[in-house]
């Protein structure tokens, strides 16, 4: 197979205007002929669908959850970037172009991410109209603050609630076209498998979460954005309920699967208690523009952290990286806490954890200033740990937080089926092997509002759609093979819940494929994996049955989903012979211990083909030209 | 530590509930209350038995999923926290907690500590927006918004939808979530063009559900999670009342809404829109 990108040749100042006069457009009185199906309701899947019912389609909008409203979008904290240069600090499209290109260390497509860029600058100003209360300065313009990979402060922000707010703000658009009737929202229902028709994605079919109920849904066209698959760890900052299963069944009815390995792990999350540990908590990255980050100098320093004179202090990342001190991207940070703690000096009970200090931005800026910028963040750790960080600086560890990798798909947002779109952090393109802080919400929104209702209209333009019948074989082959999957995991009434066999799975990634990896250990987590996806399929127990609320079985499809998923994670791994961004192999690093990239030889998106169960995947390599922002060691010190 | 949670067990809304008594050791009290019920399911999977159902997803207090009773009070009785934050360091050894879902007649139960809330996107549905289709808007900057205005309207508009007011008011009412998004859009300059329609709106539709009146009890904002305060309730109030005689001819009905609301006679929310 061939990938094509469909990324515009000539100059990428000019690309989107160029594709966008070149798409083929849909007539408005056509419009409300042709039905489309958005699964998920995060930032892309909510500004998809409003977006697509104010321009006149039939939208169907699908969530797990009780409410579109609930996304896991609505937990990010720190920001959103747009080159607006407000600030007049030097910022322009083109540097955060330039920005997110490196930052990616040098594995994203260059017109997707320059796109991003330009249309940041729209994505403010739309939610500024729908009335996002961003952060203000007593005249009344937009605030900005520093974010982690950029020297000028281009990031927005409602409190540390800006994904919440954005959140709201596409919501009430979606609630908008719900009563107007463009939109029907289905609660509470949960995509399990695609229908695929001659070739191209005609239709899901979904099981309602109360009555379990298994039905058909058919469209002219399916956007998928369910978001990432950060729980195959288990233990992440991920809702309980994220989950790879709507973009993992649409893989093996033959989407491509991209950059798997690409997972960026948070530096500054809480520490992990106990083994009871649902999930991980983010402190949000804007706590490093006023935190310091330090470890005793000395191993085992037990002392409490306001015993430890200044001089046994290590400010690791500020000695390190002196340029962007606290500020270097997460993969840098989170790197470089897990290499002090290896070396014996973490802090706190289970040495897992580095302090990150506000002492001396409180000293500086007085107490309120603080608490004005942070308070409910500072809130939620009083919360959580019992410890007041205004006096005893906080404990931070790095946690699983967003995934990089997704469905492959081209410019349009299209995936290797035609007809299927992906949006979001569901799909793999914009932040190659690592993500920028404040770059998802702008992708989500990006991709939602701006990108995809225009590439829609031209699929749906260029395109016939004859009536797809319930009796279709195709579509009797998928209902057939969701119910068959439900009551194979009803059937086994094992010994072992799912959450144990999800745990234990977890485990195994985050040892093996998570912050850094080796061959070696990457071949024998497939072998683990395969051990204990062995034993699920005979000793699970997932009580009750299929026809009512079950949350059972939710979560045991689900992690039967992650074993595949984790499986092909873990080839990707040990496919890429190389280091870059968030993907760490210790067997290539620089002297100093920086990841290593290898761009003769690596200088690829790797997209995988299921190639049904136990083959091994096939790979096709969509290669990666750079025109504009040359690959260099990237080096923030 | 040891506790004994009273738990409310309902298959589903035709069966009649129970509460049933699970004890459970607290092995850390770092644990949150969902974390507690998290070991309980465990073991009860184990024995062959059917889990607790309860809502949650973000376990970080920002989704709303999450919500029900600890002995009586919404959301337990940490202030500012949702059950998912609720650390079990906050109980007593041997103490038992009480644990059933929101009980309101706009909530209809689904199972186990599960209720229905899809009353409150009715209602969000019904004007809590500001009708700008994407593509149309103007420079962020050319808004000018002072920061103490921009902080009322984020105050309000941290509301998280979770329900906890309605169920601790004893005349089940949803004027503080209502009361919430119409003070946080009413609030800033780009929500003004429609804040009699939004009004009107939301209050009818709030009147339409089988919610009850507001009569200033305040329970609401003592639970609050976010701790929306009580005043949006009287944005909510003024709005409406304006709304209503701004808009009283082209209402189509002999009585105002107002008066109907305050006599709790049914106002046909349908009216209320162009």
């Amino acid at each position: 197979m061939i990938l094509d990108s469909k990324a515009p040749t000539g100059p990428i100042e000019r690309a989107w205007d160029q594709s966008r006069f070149d798409v083929k457009l849909v007539n408005p009185a056509n419009k409300r002929k042709h039905s489309i199906i958005v699964v998920g309701s995060g930032l892309a899947g909510a500004s998809a669908s409003a977006t697509l019912g104010e321009l006149g389609y039939k939208v169907q909008c699908f969530c797990f959850q009780d409410s579109p409203r609930r996304a896991h979008s609505i937990a990010a904290q720190g920001g959103i970037n747009a080159a607006k240069n407000y600030q007049n600090d030097g910022d322009s499209i083109y540097r955060l172009f330039y920005d997110t290109v490196k930052g990616g260390d040098f594995r994203a497509r260059e017109a997707n991410v320059y796109r991003l860029a330009q249309i940041s600058v729209s994505i403010i100003d739309q939610c500024v109209a729908q009335g996002v209360p961003f952060a203000r300065e007593y005249g009344g313009t937009l605030t900005n603050r520093s974010f982690g990979g950029a020297q000028v402060s281009r990031t927005f922000y409602a409190r540390g609630q800006t994904g919440q707010q954005l959140l709201l703000g596409a919501y009430q658009a979606l609630e908008r076209q719900i009563h107007a009737g463009t939109v029907t929202m289905h609660p509470r229902t949960e995509m399990l498998d695609l229908i695929v028709i001659d070739g191209k994605a005609r239709g899901i079919v979904t099981r309602h979460l109360v009555t379990g109920t298994i039905t058909t849904h058919f469209a002219d066209a399916v956007i998928l954005g369910t978001g990432g698959y950060g729980n195959v760890y288990y233990l992440s900052t991920n809702a309980k309920g994220s989950n790879v299963t709507s973009i993992w069944r649409a893989h093996k009815r033959g989407a491509l699967f991209a950059n798997p390995c690409y997972t960026q792990i948070h530096p500054t999350c809480i520490p992990v208690s106990g083994d009871y540990q649902s999930k991980l908590t983010l402190m949000s990255e804007s706590l490093r523009n006023d935190g310091r980050i330090w470890v005793p100098l000395k191993k085992g320093d037990k002392r409490s952290p306001d015993q430890i004179p200044e001089g046994e202090r290590d400010y690791y990342l500020e000695r390190r990286y002196p340029s962007f001190g606290n500020l270097v991207p997460r993969d840098v940070a989170s790197r470089n806490a897990k290499a002090v703690c290896d070396e014996g000096r973490g802090v706190g009970e289970t040495g897992l954890g580095v302090y990150l200090d506000f002492t001396d931005a409180i000293r500086r800026l007085g107490e309120k200033t603080i608490r004005d910028r942070y308070d409910n963040l500072f809130d939620m750790y009083q919360r959580i740990t019992d410890e007041n960080p205004y006096k005893v600086p906080m404990r931070i560890y790095p946690a699983i937080h967003y995934t990089m990798g997704g469905l492959w798909v081209d410019y349009n947002l299209q995936s290797t089926i035609p007809g299927l779109f992906v949006i979001g952090e569901a799909n793999f393109s914009d932040h190659g092997a690592n993500r920028l802080g404040a770059s998802a919400l702008m992708q989500g929104l990006s991709d939602g509002y701006f990108v995809v209702p225009y590439t829609v209209g031209n699929y749906l333009a260029t395109n016939k759609f004859p009536t797809v019948l319930e009796t279709a074989p195709e579509v009797r082959e998928a209902v057939a093979c969701v119910k068959k999957t439900i009551e194979l995991l009803l059937s086994i009434k094992g010994k072992r819940t799912v959450d144990s066999f999800h745990r234990e799975l977890g485990k195994i990634v985050w040892d093996y494929c998570g912050m850094s990896r080796t061959a070696e250990g990457l071949q024998s987590a497939i072998g683990k994996i395969r051990t204990l996806q062995e034993e699920y399929w005979k000793n699970v127990n997932v009580p009750g049955s299929g026809e009512d609320l079950n949350q059972s079985l939710e979560k045991a499809g689900r992690v039967a989903d992650f074993f595949e998923l984790a499986e092909l994670m873990c080839i990707d791994a040990l496919d890429r012979n190389e280091s870059c961004g968030g993907h760490f192999r210790e067997e290539y690093q620089t002297p100093e211990g920086e990841a290593q990239r290898d761009d003769e030889n690596y200088s690829y998106v790797a997209a995988w083909d299921y190639r049904g169960p136990g083959n091994p995947p096939t790979l096709t390599k969509e290669p990666l030209e750079f025109h504009y922002v040359h690959p260099s060691q990237r080096s923030y010190k | 530590m040891k506790v004994t949670l009273k738990i409310w067990r309902q298959k589903n809304r035709k069966e009649a509930g129970k509460f049933v008594s699970y004890p459970v050791d607290v092995e850390n009290v770092e644990m949150s209350m969902l974390e507690c019920i998290d070991v309980l399911n465990e073991t009860l999977i184990e024995k062959g038995e059917e889990p607790v159902a309860f809502e949650h997803d973000c376990r970080e207090g920002i989704c709303g999923s999450c919500g029900f009773m600890i002995n009586g009070v919404a959301h337990g009785p940490q202030p500012a926290t949702t059950v998912c934050q609720l650390t079990m360091r906050h109980f007593k050894d041997g103490e038992e907690l009480i644990l059933e879902p929101w009980r309101a007649a706009a909530f209809p139960m689904i199972k186990d500590l599960i209720v229905d809330r899809r009353s409150f996107d009715r209602i969000i549905a019904s004007g809590g927006y500001i009708s700008i289709s994407t593509g149309n808007a103007v420079d962020g900057n050319t808004h000018l918004i002072g920061k103490e205005t921009a902080d009322r309207a984020m105050d309000a508009a941290a509301c998280i939808g979770c329900g906890a007011c309605v169920a601790a008011c004893p005349n089940a009412s949803s004027a503080l979530f209502t009361g919430a998004k119409i003070a946080h859009l009413g609030i800033l300059p780009q929500g003004k063009p429609e804040r009699d329609r939004r009004a009107l709106g939301m209050v009818g539709q709030m009147n339409a559900e089988a919610f009850g009146s507001c009569t200033n009890i305040g329970e609401c904002t003592g639970v609050c999670p976010k701790e929306i305060k009580l005043e949006v309730i009287a944005v909510m109030n003024r709005d409406y009342l304006r709304a209503s005689i701004r808009r009283r001819d082209d209402l189509g009905t002999t009585i105002s809404p107002f008066a109907e609301w305050s006599t709790g006679a049914k106002f046909d929310s349908a009216t209320a829109k162009e």
